[in-house]
């Protein structure tokens, strides 16, 4: 099963299971992860889903494209090098992956 | 076998016992109910909270309906808002499949709702996010089998069960919802065209270069778009069945699948019925509460003032949106815990259409002059709208960087200088003064 460790900005620390192909966002959203909204349902519309990937899993991640790189200079907590849109990122199976959710998203 | 089927389903948390108190009845079960809850529960609200909405399904998201579902790119179950072990963890009850028909209002706030099943939900507090459904198109042939609309689900799955066997499809009205269906269609291989009545292109929500920047695009990616449309009717097959479109003069547009997208009427029946003020809406405080002093109303049904900090006074709005309908369900949930929070946030919409991403921050109603910014090979143009010198709005296709520079701009209540701004090669983020 695959599984994503949501840290929330103070430390705690949530493992949600995730469906092979849902996003890290649908993943969080559907099961109530607070730290990520995704208002725009992901449709790459809103960078409300704003996620710091952990070192060891963000290289083995699909290289983003443009669009995502330049929503990310919107988002409310400012981007760091390991930022990434996580209604962009789709679970393979088996996969683990952690992520940091940032203070706020809007 | 008959009250089977009358019977609404529930899902969710238990429903309290038959008779007592309940608590917040939310009629209306989408983007805005479903947030008003969840906002109610992360603020620390106590009381039961049963979600009540008409339509059989679990509470979903709309935007894709008309692009990656259409499409296929998405399934059912990724437009599932919330899990249904979320809904019992937070002690929310579902009701689906379920119509109110009356309600019984007390004098303070509390009363009893009649389903249509027959099932009586008795509150203690009532919220009405019933949203909107769609104009109807009236024109002879307009009741013909594929004639369809797409506000909800169930349209979707029905023009998706008709789009294999079309081949040439009629959008009737130029807007967000007809754009987006439009452009999905004609990925999947349909020759479409679209009939705009108005002057432009989605003229209730653009400025006009926008509309006709759309126009153009579109037109090169081959729809066949026609402004100023007058249609004479929608003709039969001679079995029931849509075969074309006639215009005015008499040109026939032959389709198989006629796609109505023009507009939307808030649903005010219920708030009608309350004795609530209507106009345009229903109408609400700054608090999202009717004029009875009690009832919550939320989202696309709700006329409510004007939130962007700096509009005229007394200006009045209703607003079609997403983030309307999470904002507002947020001002909502202060106002039943007794708090009163103003309207957060600057209002934005976005569409995408073929491989154009429109996001709009703001609202350009009352501008009076615009800047443009444009660099044509990257697909990338932004118009900026500006109301006494003072940045009021954008519409930005493909263009993230300019829409995330003005919402913060007009966020912190700042400007963007129009003539530094008209240089596309200038980040408008360095602007923000």
């Amino acid at each position: 099963m695959a599984k994503v460790h949501f840290t929330d900005f103070e430390g705690a620390t949530q493992v949600i299971e995730a469906n092979p192909g849902d996003s890290i966002m649908e993943t969080a959203v559907r099961n109530g992860v607070e730290g990520i909204v995704g208002e725009c349902g992901g449709s790459l519309s809103c960078a409300t889903c704003h996620v710091f990937v952990a070192d060891q899993d963000f290289a083995a991640l699909e290289p983003m494209e443009e669009m995502e790189d330049e929503m990310l200079y919107g988002t409310a907590v400012d981007r760091e090098e390991n930022s990434r849109l996580s209604c962009q990122i789709k679970m393979c199976a088996a996969q683990e992956i952690h992520v940091t959710t940032p203070e706020t998203q809007v | 076998m008959s009250t089977q089927t009358l019977s609404p389903s529930l899902a969710g948390a238990d429903a309290p016992a038959a008779g007592t108190a309940t608590g917040l009845l939310i009629i209306g079960a989408s983007q805005s109910g479903v947030q008003l809850a969840i906002s109610l529960r992360a603020l620390g609200y106590t009381e039961h909270i049963t979600l009540l909405g008409e339509e059989d399904h679990r509470p979903y998201q709309r935007p894709a309906l008309s692009k990656e579902f259409l499409q296929d790119k998405v399934g059912s179950e990724s437009l599932i808002f919330r899990s249904n072990d979320y809904w019992i963890e937070h002690n929310i009850t579902l009701v689906k499949g379920e119509r109110i028909e009356s309600i019984s209002a007390h004098p303070d706030g509390s009363g009893e709702a009649a389903g249509s099943s027959g099932t009586t939900y008795p509150y203690t507090r009532l919220a009405l996010t019933v949203g909107a459904r769609p104009r109807l198109f009236e024109a002879p042939g307009a009741q013909l089998d594929g004639v369809v609309y797409l506000r909800n689900a169930d349209d979707a799955l029905k023009l998706k069960a008709l789009a294999p066997q079309a081949s040439d499809v009629v959008v009737i009205g130029g807007g967000f919802i007809g754009l987006e269906a439009a452009s999905s269609l004609q990925a999947m291989g349909k020759k479409v065209t679209v009939l705009e009545y108005g002057p432009r292109l989605v003229g209730r929500a653009v400025g006009e270069d926008t509309s006709e920047y759309f126009r153009k695009q579109h037109t090169e990616r081959g729809l066949d778009i026609r402004i100023a449309a007058r249609i004479e009717q929608i003709v039969d097959d001679g079995h029931g069945a849509v075969q074309a479109v006639r215009l005015v003069g008499g040109e026939e547009i032959s389709a198989q699948i006629v796609l109505i997208g023009i507009g939307v009427i808030p649903n005010t029946q219920l708030g009608e019925k309350l004795g609530l003020e209507i106009d345009n809406g229903i109408v609400v405080d700054e608090h999202a509460v009717a004029s009875d002093g009690h009832t919550i109303v939320v989202g696309d049904v709700a006329n409510m003032p004007n939130p962007v900090p700096g509009s005229p006074s007394g200006e009045r709005i209703r607003l079609e949106s997403v983030n309307n309908a999470v904002e507002h369900a947020k001002v909502a949930a202060y106002s039943l815990m007794g708090q009163r929070e103003a309207y957060a946030g600057i209002p934005w919409f976005w569409s995408n259409q073929a491989n154009m991403k429109l996001q709009i921050a703001g609202l350009s109603m009352g501008f009076d002059s615009t800047v443009r910014r444009e660099v044509p090979e990257k697909g990338k143009f932004t118009v900026l709208y500006y109301r006494a010198g003072q940045i009021i709005a954008a519409d930005c296709v493909n263009a993230p960087l300019d829409f995330m520079a003005v919402k913060q701009a007009l966020a912190a209540g700042k400007n963007i200088n129009p003539d530094a701004a008209s240089n596309p090669a200038t980040l408008l983020k360095t602007l923000i003064a």
